[in-house]
Parts: structure tokens; C-alpha cells; sequence
């Protein structure tokens, strides 16, 4: 008997789920990406500014933010919800892209900032800086830029988890370590000294690949970007968590000492999906950066981190799905709420945290498979079928 | 043999073949463990050999589980020698390097993988690579197929293959770990306790599942009812205070005077009457 | 540098005090001869001023002083006009605001080039400056007498040296009488003949004093290298020796200091962390929210001041228990509201608290505004603990440790001795067998995270003596105060001691060489090291009990 489809059987603790995704929801959740692209992109480009029908630019990038706040949350889903390693960091790997970016966005200014310096940023002129630090090397090439995105985040994720998972350090512990990380990074970045812009970060951006940012469209091309990023990073990760890979990383998340009695390395497993999963934010960072046209060390505190989680939790963790609706619906509430009382925000979000964690701890996705009775009669007589054809040919 | 200790991330280390030309499979010599001044094992000599179902007993506290932790690589003794065959050291690898040597073992409490189903519990405890490559382009072969379904139908589980694992019933799941045993095909079982929780009825089919996997594999059983004992053992090792006390067959160690007064003195009747 | 600013600080103020009291100034005999004094300043030439100045010193009033020393500082003027004699003060507009300094009486701005300064010459300023320590050295307060005498060390001037030798005899303070021997021998090291100068060195060698070592290394750096004379020779020697263990002693207590400082940053790390070691270590919950449970202590302290101003010396005091109250309930609340239904899922207690935090955080936002508030100090915790001239302890610091260990103490009494501690105990081990017990695990949790939480309320008292009171404060010390339970062993209330009380040390001795925020990160970093080293802190639970 060959399996045909395994995955069916995927179901990460939440049987029903196990068919809503299997039968639809990769197709599901990159077709209504691609519809929603598609519509936006329609909207904004073909009807007319004041018609019903337009999306204004405004709308556009707000959107493309939303879009990398998504593949954020797949990436701290991928860690928290299928390996159970809760980062408290995953702000690090994002603003660590985004700086990779910021700094290549730097280089194209050219001779065309303040102080009209052709080789320099205008913080290192202006802290009387006469070459470039060795690390800024390359950072006026494109290539150097992508490279750069994947290897940052990925090289301090492998630093880290290999530290962190070959001594087995976990749970609570792990958390505030990625925290203190990402609280580290923040506070040497604030440095000046850091070559990084310090307090202000990388801001004033001109042109990318030679496109200027302030016209409408490139922001358009970049929201397009974006959502196939989003749309190729959802793949990745499904295809993860339904590969063996994923039923081992499932299987360390509950019980990591009888993984290894079976023979796995854990540690190998969760260091291998803690890079993949930086680089995921080290990507979304990099396109964050373009479309909101700042990056500075704030970005690092830990607070942004924790509000990464909670997407995830009000999502619904351990359904990639989940995480982008996540994501999107808090960081509309968001936008929302600092629009018509910015006092409000914070109490908000507190109090998601307390109920979603009390009352909710499946999140709107636990919520849907509800939706998806019928199926579950299915995935019963599926597996009788199954059970029998097994007894049939062991007999 | 010389075994590469980390191994790459990516790909796992060469499967390790212990050499037995001795008869001898497993050899632990002079091991001592102690936790805060507590010695746990003291000097504990012990040798299986290769193909032998040998049972440990012993009081509370005698060493046995902390015996299997030392050769499963979960704790590491003081001083003393483990090794696998005559020269696969065991003290150099780490857990899961000796579970894929071929040292398998069953947790005193059943512990299985609760998220996934009893064919995927299966599933990743069969022997092979276990490098994160493979697995995350692993395609289930036809043999592998069948092999998973011959551990099902051998631990009673076919109906069960695609519950979740944490859907079954204490005894299901001590079965189910039994079979994730079988499934890595290992040289060595330890085995914690198996019939704890068993009806009469599963543990006689525990016994006899056990004395059928002696011969081709060297099973080590730690258990406390004495019944399951005598109606699998050839030979049986009694500790004592984190060494061997005595060794032989179940009519020997029952006449050892060694025993009879540590027990006699220890538990009066109730060690006698148990033994 | 920082003392003669003091000093002309303390001067500036009570000179203000004066001016705004006229009712002070009442006519007198001597009075009028101060008056008579000062109507003359405006007449007299430059090398008339010495006369005239050492009248004024022999003058007995309290204004003597002040005069002379705005003589000194350049800032008394007189008015071209009518040749009155003020303090004039430049202003924001560029004019200069007058004051009478006779009658204390305030006369409208004027313009630079109405006045003309009483001027002075560097002697003229040597003398004053004497006439100044003479009175200040014959004052009834010990510290204006340690203040002139250390003046004259610094700026030594040939009058005041005279007023030394003659007071130094009659002086019946101790401490002020060596600073007076120091001061003499400094200037028997300047001006004595080779016997003199060597006989001051070997009495100078027990001095901590900046003013002397500087003063040895002027004379050694002012003698030839080559072709020294045989006594040069031998006071250079002499100089070589004495100023080497001069030095090694200062470092001892530049180290002792450095110590002080680490220790009493150890305090407040012990204090923030101590309550999590209860709630974290003991219960094994993670509280997120612990630092604005600190937060709450401060604005407890706040509130309790603004309440009765008057009793600021004793606001402190009723904080303490006020603050533990405060944050003993908040915790206790937090605990039944949310915590019991997270039991056994430490990341999701985790994300709830964080929760809190934020609302706590925003809550104080609302109710006392996003700024700063400032918490008074009682005067007892101001001011230092003078050891030596290298060594001084500030009060604040001072008390903050001993409080810290009061408070640890007091807790491991409790968690030792009390049969709460014992149910808190049996309740951490295990809590089936506990509960079998017939102990109420329900109200043990309550109680132990109230306590825990009373003391980060109390930690909060003593943060708001050493920073601003906000709403970020407790933010700060949360990630330190963890890493504070985790580096010691979890469960291990001395470990977290040691481990409080070495980061701290650690922090600051990093601070001069590399910078309070590179020392940040690496203390950080380093820990994130060490915490994968040995996961399970300086002094782990071993055995079985452990897994």
C-alpha cells in the first residue's frame, strides 16, 4: 500500500482542521490572496481616484504593511505553533531584514541627501565619519541586499538556536532569552557608534532599483511583491509542516526527550525551523522597510515581539492559515483604534491577550472547523477505509 | 569503530553495527551515579548478552531506572565504562545517537506523540536516516508501508491507525510505544515496566510478545510483578542499593541467601512472599 | 572642581536667603562700620583694596562673608550714578538685575555701562579668598570648617595658611584638625627647606588627599632628569615612594567604591527580582507583569506623598506597607482572575500577564499622565557617608541595601519557618499530594503570588528613591530581574542573592571601561551565554526531583 495522501492526516491535534486544510486551504489561502491582489491592484490602478470602486495608494501600502505583518506570523507560527518554541525575538529577525534593506535603500540615495555626500549616508557624514565601516561593503548592490536579507536573520538564528537548543534550553527560559536578545540588539543599535544610524535609523529613501518610491505605482509593484512573497512563504511552510520534517518538529513540540529515544536530533530539527523561520522575517522586514520608508531601532523592542505572539495566539495557532488572518485582523484593529482613540490601543490589545489566552485558545481558527462538520464525516469513513485496506494486506 | 560524534545537522551519522563476536552486547562496568550525595549506582557491573531476555528487579530505589538512563545516554555517570558490542563506547554519543545505534527503550509512563496518529508515531520511530534532508523530502516506501502495518497487527492497533495517539486508552498507548519499539528494530530493548496498567489478559500477551522478540533482539525488562517475572525469565539480576546483589535463574536467586536476608530484613514476608 | 562649586553653591544660596529677607538687616554698630566699609569700595584704588579689605575681614556681620565673596567672583558692581554698591546679576535681556547689597533691596536693570565692577587683582582674590576660610574656619559647623580647610588645601593662599596655624590648636574636631595638618604640611612640602620638605613627605604618606598626591607629583616632574643634585636625588626618592603607596591605596578604595556601587545596583536587581524568585522559582508562574507591580510600589510611594506633604521624612516608611498592600492585592486579583485557569501552561501565562501589563502600564498612563513623576527624598537619605577623600557612600544606596537584605531575610524566614512556607513548599513540590494534605493549594497560590507581588511592590518604594517614576518603569527591569532568578538557579532564593549581587558588581565594573550601554549588552550577552551553558543557574536543584 503506497499512501496516497498522508497528509490528510496532518492533523497537528485539531482533527478537523486536518481536513479543512488538507482538502483546501493551501489552494484556499493562495487563491484568495491572489483575488485579493488582483482586485487591489484592479481598483487602484483602472477606476479613478474618488470613484467608489478605488484604492487609494494610501490604502495600498497600508495593505502591503498588513501583507508582511502576515508572513511574520507565519514564521513565528511556524516556530511557536508547530515546534513549540515561543520567540520573544522574532522583532530581531524582522528589523535585522529590514535593516539589510534600509541600508541598501541608503546606498541608492546616492549624492542626493542633505549633505550631498555621493559615498556616505548623511548620519555618518554628519558624525564625521570619512569612509564607510566594513560592513556597509556591498550594500549599494542589489544582490548583496537579498543575500543579505537571508543571511542576517539566518546567521543569528543558527548562533542562537545552536547555543540555545544543543544545551536544551527551552520553554519559559528560551522566551526571555529571545527577548533579551532582541532587547540587546535594540539597545546596541540606539549606539551610534553601531554604523547603523542610531536613534533615527535609516529613513529618507529616494529609489529602489532605480524606481522611485514616492510614485504610486512602484508602491503597487511592492504590494504585488510582497503578496507573492507572502503566497511563496506559505507554500514553504506547508509544505514543512506536512513533510516528516513537520511530524518530527510536531512530535519535539510534546514530547522532546522521546524524540530523541527514537533516534532524531531535536536540537538539528528546531535549529533548521528556527533559521528558515528567521529568514522568513528577515524577508517580510525587507519588504516592510520600502513601503513604510523608515527603519530604526525601535522595531527591536520587545514589545513588538510580543505583539507578533499575539497575532498568532487570536489567529489561531498552529494553523498557518490562522496566522495570517492573525496578523491582518489585529494590525486592522490596530490601525483602527490608534485612529480614534490612541489611549484605547493598549488596553485593547492587553485585554486580547487575557481573554484570547483564556477563552480562546484555539483563535478564530479553532473557531472555523465548527464550519466543517460534514467533513468530518468524511475523514471517519476515510478512515475505516483506510484501517481495512491495512488489516487487508498485512493479512 | 570510530563514530562521529556530532554528525551533520543534515544528513544523520552512518548506522553504527556493534560488534558481538564475544556474545556479549551490552557491557557496563564499574558504573557509579549519585544525585546530591545520594549514590544511585555504585560500582554496578552488568553484561547482557546478544539475543538474552534478562530481567531486572530489585526495590524502589535499587538503581533500575536510573540503570537504563545510563545506557540510554539520558544521564551520564560519575565514572565506569558502557559500551555497545565490544567497542562502540556508549558514553560518547547522546541520546539519540544510541537510540539509532540500535538501544531502544519503553518509558516506565507511556510517553508517544500525542499530536500525530498511531500510523505517524509508527512512522517516525521505524529504523533509517533521520537527517532533517531526508525527512523533509521523506516519501513513505511500499516496504515501509508494510512494515508499519505489520507492527500494527502485531501490537493490536490496525483499527486505532488513525486515531490520534492521545485519543488511546493508558494500556493502548503502552502498546503503541511497544510497537514504536519494534518498529526501529533495535538490538536492545530496555523495557520499563511494561504491564504496568494491563489488564491479565494483555499481559500475558505481553509476555509472550516479549519472550518471541528474545533471540533476535536482547531484551532488558525492569519490572515488579513478580508473576510477568517468572513467566518470562531465564535469567534474572537482582539490585540492591545501585549494584548487582545476585544474577542467575528465577530458582536461584529465590534460594540466594544474599537475597532472602536483604529482603527478609528489609521487608520481612511481603519481599519473600514476593519474590 | 566639584567641591568649590559646591561650595559656591551653598554660598549662593544662603546669599539668597538673605537678600530675601530685608527684615534681617537691622542697624548696628558694627553695621554701620560695614557700611562705612562697603560706601568706601567704590573710591578706593586697586592698591588701596588690600587695606581696605583686610578691614572688612576684621568686621564681625554676617554679611562680611557674602560681600567679600562677590568681590571675589567679579559680581559686585557699583553704580556709576550714585556710586551705590550692588550685586549685579547679568539677565536674559542682556541687562543686569541690581541688588542692594547693604540693604538687600532690588533696583531695576540697568545696563552694563551705567555700572562699573569693584575690581580685584589675583592677590587681592589670594587674600579674600583667605579672609573667606578665616571666617568659615572659625564657624561652629563642622562641615563649613572641613569645607574652608579643604579650600585652602586646593587654593591655598598665605592668609588662610596663617588662620590655620593659628586655629589648628584650639580645633577639637579630629577630622577637621588632619585636614588642617595636611593643608600646612602641602605647604611646608611647597615652601620648607630639603629637611622640611622630606619630613612633610613621610607625614604626607597616609593622605588620600587628591591635592596631595598632585602636589608631590608637581615637585617630582619639576626636577631634573638628568644630573639631579644628591638631594634632589633623595627627595625624589622619597616623592617615588610615598606617591606609589599613595596610589595603591587609592585604588584599594577606588575598588571598595566600585563594589559599593555594583552592590547597590545588586540591591535593587535582588529587590526586583526577589519577588519573581517566589512567584517564577517557588510557583513556577511567570509574571510578565511583575515590573508594573514594581510600577504600582513607586506611584503607591507618589500618591502617599502627595497625600501629606508634610511628612515626607515619614512618607517612606508608610509606603513600604502601603506599597505591599497595593501591589499584594493587584497580584493577588491577577492570580484568581487569570493565572489559576493557566496552570501548567507557563507560555500561555506568559502572553495573559503580558496582557496585564499592558493594561496596568496604560491604566497609570490615564489616571497620572504618560510623564515622569518626581518622588521626593526624606532628608535622611540624602548626602554621603564621607570615608575618605576617595571613599564615599551615598545614604540612598546605602539604605537600599540594607533594606534589600532586610527584605530577603525576612522572606527566607518566612519561606523557612512559617507553616505558610511550609505549604508554599509542599504546594511548589507537588501539588496532588499537597492538596491530599488537605493544604488549600487555591489559597496557598493566592497568598504566595500576593507576596510576591507585595514585594516588587516594595522594590518599587526603593526604585523610586533612585529613578523617575513612570509608566515604563517597571518595563526596565523585568528582563534583568529574570535573568537575575534564572542565572541564580530557579527555586534558589541564595542563589538569587549571589546572583543579584555579582551582576551588579559585574555591571559596573564594566561601566568605566566600556560604557553603561556596552556594559548592558555584555552583562546581557554574557548571560544569554551562561544560561546555555548551564541551564539551570549557578546553584541547580540536582536529582530526580529536578526533571
Amino acid at each position: 500500500m503506497t499512501t496516497p495522501n498522508s497528509s490528510l492526516f496532518q492533523t497537528q491535534g485539531y482533527p478537523l482542521h486536518g481536513i479543512f486544510k488538507a482538502l483546501s486551504h493551501l489552494h484556499v489561502v493562495v487563491g484568495t490572496l491572489f483575488i485579493a491582489t488582483l482586485y487591489v491592484t484592479m481598483c487602484n490602478l483602472v477606476f479613478a481616484e474618488g470613484s467608489f470602486m478605488h484604492v487609494s495608494n494610501y490604502t495600498v501600502s497600508l495593505l502591503g504593511k498588513y501583507l508582511c505583518y502576515a508572513l511574520l506570523a507565519l514564521a513565528v507560527d511556524l516556530v511557536w505553533g508547530y515546534c513549540g518554541i515561543l520567540s520573544l525575538g522574532h522583532g530581531a529577525f524582522f528589523t535585522l531584514g529590514g535593516y539589510a534593506m534600509g541600508m541598501y535603500l541608503m546606498r541608492q540615495i546616492g549624492d542626493r541627501g542633505v549633505y550631498g555626500n555621493p559615498d556616505l549616508p548623511d548620519f555618518m557624514v554628519f558624525l564625521n565619519w570619512t569612509e564607510l565601516p566594513w560592513f556597509w561593503a556591498g550594500s549599494s548592490s542589489i544582490v548583496w541586499m537579498i543575500a543579505m536579507v537571508f543571511i542576517g536573520p539566518g546567521l543569528l538564528a543558527y548562533i542562537f538556536g545552536s547555543m540555545a537548543f544543543r544545551s536544551r534550553v527551552s520553554g519559559v527560559y528560551l522566551s526571555i532569552m529571545t527577548q533579551a536578545m532582541t532587547y540587546a540588539l535594540m539597545l546596541a543599535f540606539f549606539r551610534n557608534e553601531m554604523g547603523f544610524g542610531g536613534n533615527n535609523g535609516l529613513t529618507d529613501f529616494k529609489e529602489i532599483a532605480g524606481f522611485s518610491l514616492q510614485n504610486p505605482n512602484t508602491k503597487l509593484a511592492l504590494f504585488v511583491i510582497t503578496a507573492v512573497a507572502l503566497a511563496i512563504g506559505y507554500w514553504i511552510c506547508n509544505y514543512i509542516v506536512n513533510s516528516k520534517m513537520g511530524r518530527v518538529i510536531t512530535a519535539t513540540r510534546d514530547a522532546e526527550s522521546r524524540v530523541r529515544f527514537v533516534g532524531f536530533k531535536p536540537e538539528h530539527y528546531k535549529v533548521c525551523i528556527f533559521v528558515v523561520s528567521a529568514m522568513l522575517a528577515g524577508v517580510a522586514g525587507a519588504l516592510y522597510v520600502p513601503q513604510v520608508g523608515i527603519i530604526n531601532p525601535g522595531e527591536f523592542s520587545p514589545l513588538n515581539s510580543i505583539e507578533m505572539v499575539i497575532w498568532v495566539a487570536i489567529g489561531g495557532r498552529c494553523t498557518l492559515y490562522g496566522a495570517i488572518i492573525g496578523a491582518i485582523v489585529v494590525s486592522y484593529a490596530k490601525t483602527r483604534f490608534t485612529a480614534i482613540m490612541p489611549e484605547a490601543w493598549l488596553f485593547a490589545l492587553g485585554g486580547l491577550f487575557v481573554l484570547v489566552t483564556l477563552l480562546l485558545p484555539k483563535g478564530i481558527a479553532g473557531l472555523l472547523p465548527d464550519l466543517f462538520d460534514k467533513l468530518s464525516m468524511f475523514k471517519v469513513d476515510n478512515e475505516e477505509k483506510k484501517s481495512n485496506t491495512v488489516e487487508v494486506e498485512t493479512k | 569503530m570510530n563514530v562521529d560524534k556530532i554528525g551533520s545537522p543534515l544528513t544523520s551519522t552512518e548506522n553504527i553495527k556493534p560488534d558481538t563476536r564475544h556474545g556479549v552486547i551490552l557491557y557496563v562496568e564499574d558504573v557509579s551515579v549519585s544525585f546530591d550525595g545520594f549514590k544511585a549506582l555504585n560500582d554496578l557491573n552488568l553484561y547482557v548478552n546478544d539475543g538474552e531476555l534478562r530481567c531486572l528487579i530489585g526495590a524502589n530505589g535499587a538503581g533500575k531506572t536510573t540503570l537504563m538512563d545510563v545506557i540510554t545516554g539520558k544521564v551520564r555517570p560519575d565514572k565506569g565504562k558502557v559500551n555497545f558490542g565490544q567497542q562502540v563506547d556508549l558514553l560518547q554519543l547522546d541520546e539519540s545517537e544510541i537510540a539509532k545505534a540500535g538501544i531502544g527503550r519503553k518509558f516506565q509512563k507511556p510517553t508517544v506523540f500525542e499530536a500525530l496518529t498511531v500510523f505517524e508515531n509508527i512512522e517516525l520511530s521505524l529504523s533509517g536516516d533521520k537527517g532533517i534532508i531526508t525527512s523533509l523530502f521523506h516519501k513513505l516506501t511500499s516496504e515501509q508501508d508494510d512494515r508499519i502495518g505489520q507492527v500494527l497487527q502485531t501490537i493490536g492497533l490496525v483499527k486505532e491507525a488513525y486515531y490520534l495517539a492521545g485519543r488511546l486508552s493508558h494500556g493502548q498507548k503502552q502498546w503503541l510505544e511497544i510497537g514504536m519499539l519494534l518498529a526501529a528494530e533495535p538490538r536492545v530493548l530496555l523495557v520499563d515496566e511494561p504491564v504496568a496498567g494491563m489488564t491479565a489478559q494483555e499481559t500475558e500477551r505481553t509476555a509472550e510478545l516479549l519472550t518471541s522478540l528474545a533471540g533476535k533482539h536482547s531484551v532488558v525488562v525492569v519490572e515488579h510483578d513478580m508473576a510477568f517475572v517468572r513467566s518470562i525469565a531465564k535469567k534474572v539480576t537482582v539490585l540492591h542499593q545501585g549494584s548487582v546483589l545476585a544474577e542467575g535463574s528465577m530458582s536461584e536467586i529465590q534460594s540466594d541467601p544474599e537475597v532472602i536476608k536483604v529482603y527478609l530484613g528489609e521487608d520481612g514476608d511481603k519481599g519473600a512472599q514476593g519474590l | 572642581m566639584k567641591r568649590i562649586f559646591a561650595v559656591l553653591l551653598c554660598c549662593m544660596i544662603s546669599w539668597q536667603n538673605l537678600a530675601s529677607e530685608p527684615g534681617n538687616y537691622t542697624a548696628g554698630n558694627t553695621d554701620i562700620s560695614l557700611g562705612q566699609l562697603v560706601n568706601k569700595l567704590p573710591q578706593t584704588k586697586l592698591n588701596k583694596m588690600g587695606l581696605l579689605v583686610e578691614k572688612f575681614a576684621q568686621v564681625n556681620d554676617p554679611k562680611t562673608r557674602d560681600i567679600l565673596r562677590l568681590i571675589l567672583i567679579g559680581e559686585l558692581y557699583y553704580t556709576k550714578q550714585d556710586k551705590t554698591v550692588v550685586h549685579a546679576v547679568k539677565n536674559k535681556d542682556s541687562l543686569y538685575a541690581l541688588t542692594n547689597v547693604l540693604t538687600a533691596e532690588l533696583i531695576a536693570p540697568v545696563k552694563k555701562s551705567k555700572l562699573r565692577k569693584i575690581k580685584t587683582n589675583n592677590r587681592l582674590r589670594g587674600n579674600i579668598r583667605g579672609y573667606i576660610a578665616k571666617i568659615d574656619l572659625t564657624s561652629s559647623d563642622k562641615l563649613t570648617r572641613i569645607k574652608a580647610v579643604q579650600q585652602l588645601l586646593d587654593n591655598p593662599s598665605d592668609s588662610g595658611l596663617i588662620a590655620i596655624q593659628g586655629l589648628i590648636t584650639q580645633e577639637k574636631d579630629d577630622d577637621v584638625r588632619d585636614l588642617m595638618k595636611v593643608t600646612l604640611l602641602v605647604n611646608q612640602l611647597n615652601i620648607g627647606n630639603h629637611a622640611e620638605k622630606l619630613a612633610a613627605i613621610v607625614q604626607l604618606q597616609d593622605s588620600l588627599e587628591p591635592m596631595v598626591k598632585n602636589t608631590m607629583v608637581k615637585h617630582l616632574e619639576a626636577l631634573p632628569i638628568d644630573g639631579k643634585t644628591e638631594e634632589q636625588k633623595e627627595f625624589a626618592q622619597s616623592l617615588t615612594k610615598v606617591i606609589n603607596k599613595i596610589e595603591v591605596r587609592r585604588g584599594v578604595f577606588e575598588v571598595a567604591e566600585n563594589i559599593f556601587f555594583g552592590l547597590s545596583l545588586g540591591s535593587v536587581l535582588l529587590l526586583a527580582a526577589i519577588g519573581l524568585a517566589i512567584t517564577f522559582g517557588v510557583m513556577g508562574v511567570i509574571n510578565m507583569a511583575h515590573g508594573e507591580m514594581m510600577m504600582l510600589g513607586a506611584y503607591t510611594t507618589y500618591v502617599i506623598q502627595l497625600a501629606f506633604p508634610n511628612l515626607i521624612e515619614y512618607s517612606l516608611l508608610m509606603a513600604v506597607p502601603a506599597a505591599f498592600l497595593v501591589s499584594g492585592f493587584v497580584g493577588v486579583l491577577i492570580e484568581r482572575g487569570v493565572i489559576r485557569f493557566l496552570k501548567g501552561r507557563p507560555l500561555e501565562t506568559l502572553l495573559a500577564t503580558f496582557g496585564i501589563s499592558l493594561i496596568l502600564q496604560q491604566l497609570v498612563r490615564t489616571i497620572f499622565s504618560p510623564l515622569n513623576r518626581q518622588v521626593q527624598s526624606p532628608e535622611w537619605m540624602t548626602g554621603s557617608l564621607q570615608i575618605n577623600p576617595v571613599l564615599s557612600l551615598t545614604y540612598s544606596r546605602l539604605y537600599i541595601i540594607i533594606f534589600s537584605l532586610m527584605v530577603f531575610f525576612t522572606l527566607l524566614l518566612i519561606l523557612k519557618k512559617s507553616s505558610l512556607g511550609l505549604h508554599v513548599r509542599a504546594v511548589s513540590q507537588n501539588r496532588g499530594m499537597a492538596r491530599a494534605l488537605s493544604i488549600r493549594s487555591n489559597w496557598v497560590d493566592a497568598v504566595t503570588f500576593g507576596l510576591g507581588s507585595g514585594i516588587a511592590g516594595i522594590a518599587g518604594v526603593a526604585l523610586s528613591q533612585l529613578t523617575n517614576v513612570g509608566p515604563n518603569l517597571g518595563q526596565a527591569y523585568i528582563i534583568d530581574s529574570f535573568l537575575v532568578v534564572v542565572f541564580g538557579g530557579v527555586g534558589n532564593l541564595w542563589g538569587t542573592l549571589v546572583a543579584a549581587m555579582s551582576l551588579g558588581s559585574i555591571n559596573k565594573f564594566l561601566e568605566p571601561a566600556v560604557g553603561s550601554v556596552l556594559a548592558n549588552i555584555i552583562v546581557l550577552v554574557g548571560l544569554v551565554l551562561f544560561i546555555q551553558k548551564r541551564p539551570k543557574g549557578l546553584f541547580p536543584q540536582k536529582g530526580r526531583a529536578a526533571d
